[in-house]
């Protein structure tokens, strides 16, 4: 393993610090809690967004906190859900009398300890909501799985949850919003070589030279087939047909289109993926209204890259173009 | 018969599990890789150790409390699925023990309605390859032997979640993260079906 670490055991932790160096002026850490706060929340009257999960996607989500986004971002242990009382204790920070959303991400244990956060907050008396993103077309039988995983999606609806959240909308409106976003996206992404988890000290999986992993998800866990490594044309279309295919999107949609790298994948070859996909949009009659082109949700070193779409309306775009001012995103400002 | 079980019995049986949990880390994060997401053994060693530190700063009165004390601690220290999965165990295993003295019947109660708290948790059923499908053959051996006492009837329960554990490796996942894998999760054992194993057998081992 080569990485530029101190100890394993301290990769989370000492990340926050250099976040609070680097942003302080923005962004408040609670470091017991490994909580990334806007550092003007709670804002009064303007419902709260937190997300969280496992550490290892940045710039998700620690990255999307700040105005026009999260007013809050829990960080887990790499790879691993974030605990209830992490949530629990942002969910009250940034309660500002509006309520609070959760931005939850469909894995087993993100769910679960959610679930715990939202039923302690709710005794507490802070009005919470949930959204669960389920985004990843890979996961094809979702009666006999967990259900499909939360990938790139969820940055896009952060970005139109947190514009709705700003322009002062109500929780159960952003709530209901979230849950359009969620439904309107579909994501699938391939891998080129697998990613170390510190703690475990070598890849998670084995990829050979001429082998390509399609339909993983963001954790390093393997997808669900290998397959020979393809050109970047023949990629773009393993990713591209079957999110085609699965909402369906069709003739004269619009959609906000990402090509996110895994974390290991250069910017000129995402560049170069994007490309073929927009072809391959337009060749299918769909225009991208807005697109992003980089490592948005990341699997730490991963290469690879996935394709989201989400079917965009008036609103979306316009929610889409709203101020934003985090690490992650920055526009309109 | 075996004597009832006391409050430190029930320590000890914790300190061998939070043992055995870190002594076979490497193996359940090494099986957690295989179909999963590679921190079941480290995540599961960082919360036994956060139990381990708090039966040394806490006094226990019951092992009510001693059991909740456990399962918070596990539940704010894991992550994952297997913190509020264990963590709920913990929580109603000793929410059903009572103030009584803990025979052979109590402990099998406890049991019933700890995995009751991880099936409503997780939602998974037999055969889902989760750690149920080790719990299922433990509860039924634990009945069937409970008549014997305490000691015959964890050992017994052991055995069967061992067994149980084994069937899981031709099973195809269809909760948690192996089950993105569809066919492929075959093939492999259930983490949490083995970390299932250790707690049983440490509680033969302490309790029996």
């Amino acid at each position: 393993m080569k990485k530029l670490i101190n100890d394993p055991a301290d990769v989370v932790s000492e990340a926050l610090l250099g976040v609070e160096a680097a942003h302080g002026d923005r962004l408040r850490i609670d470091h017991e809690h490994k909580v990334i706060y806007r550092k003007d929340a709670p804002r009064h009257g303007k419902v709260g967004l937190i997300s969280g999960g496992g550490s290892g996607h940045e710039p998700l989500h620690g990255g999307y906190v700040g105005l026009g986004m999260l007013d809050a971002a829990c960080c887990g242990e790499i790879f691993t859900s974030p605990v209830p009382d992490q949530m629990l204790a942002a969910t009250s920070a940034v309660d500002g009398g509006a309520g609070v959303l959760h931005i939850v991400k469909n894995y087993t244990g993100d769910v679960m300890n959610f679930e715990m956060a939202a039923e302690l907050a709710a005794d507490s008396g802070v009005q919470v909501r949930s959204v669960v993103v389920d985004d990843d077309v890979a996961v094809q039988d979702s009666l006999y799985t967990a259900g499909r995983r939360g990938v790139g999606t969820t940055v896009i609806l952060e970005k139109l949850a947190g514009a709705a959240a700003e322009s002062g909308r109500s929780l159960d409106d952003v709530a209901d919003l979230a849950i359009r976003v969620n439904q309107a996206g579909r994501s699938m992404g391939l891998a080129l070589t697998s990613c170390t988890v510190p703690a475990a000290g070598k890849p998670t999986f084995e990829l050979a030279e001429d082998e390509m992993e399609l339909g993983i998800g963001i954790h390093g866990e393997p997808g669900r087939s290998r397959v020979p490594l393809a050109s970047a044309r023949e990629a773009a279309q393993l990713l591209v047909d079957p999110v085609l295919a699965d909402l369906p999107y069709g003739t004269g949609d619009s959609v906000i289109a990402m090509v996110n790298g895994m974390g290991g994948t250069p910017l000129l070859e995402l560049y170069l993926m994007y490309g073929e996909v927009h072809k391959l949009l337009e060749q299918a009659g769909i225009t991208v209204a807005r697109c992003l082109v980089g490592n948005y949700i990341t699997s730490l070193e991963m290469a690879g890259c996935s394709v989201s779409l989400v079917k965009a309306d008036d609103e979306f775009i316009g929610l889409w173009d709203a101020p934003v001012n985090t690490p992650g995103l920055r526009w309109g400002v | 018969m075996a004597n009832d079980v006391d409050l430190d019995r029930f320590i000890e049986w914790l300190r061998a599990f939070a043992g055995a949990i870190h002594d076979n880390a490497a193996e359940l994060t090494e099986l957690d890789s295989a179909i999963g997401d590679a921190d079941h053994g480290s995540n599961m060693d960082r919360g036994m150790r956060a139990v381990v530190a708090a039966l040394g700063a806490g006094e226990f009165d019951t092992p009510a409390a001693l059991f909740k004390k456990v399962g918070m601690t596990l539940v704010s220290s894991v992550g994952g699925a297997s913190g509020p999965l264990y963590g709920t165990f913990f929580l109603r295993f000793g929410g059903a023990l009572g103030d009584g003295a803990v025979d052979a019947a109590t402990l099998g109660d406890a049991l019933r309605a700890g995995v009751e708290g991880i099936v409503q948790r997780g939602k998974a059923e037999a055969g889902d390859k989760t750690m149920i499908d080790a719990w299922l053959p433990a509860l039924e051996a634990y009945d069937a032997t409970q008549a014997d006492g305490i000691g015959p009837a964890l050992q017994a329960a052991a055995e069967a979640a061992a067994g149980g554990r084994d069937a899981t490796t031709p099973l195809v996942a269809r909760k948690g993260r192996a089950s993105y894998l569809g066919e492929r999760s075959a093939g492999h054992q259930d983490p949490g079906a083995t970390s299932t194993v250790l707690l049983l057998e440490a509680a033969a081992a302490a309790l029996g």
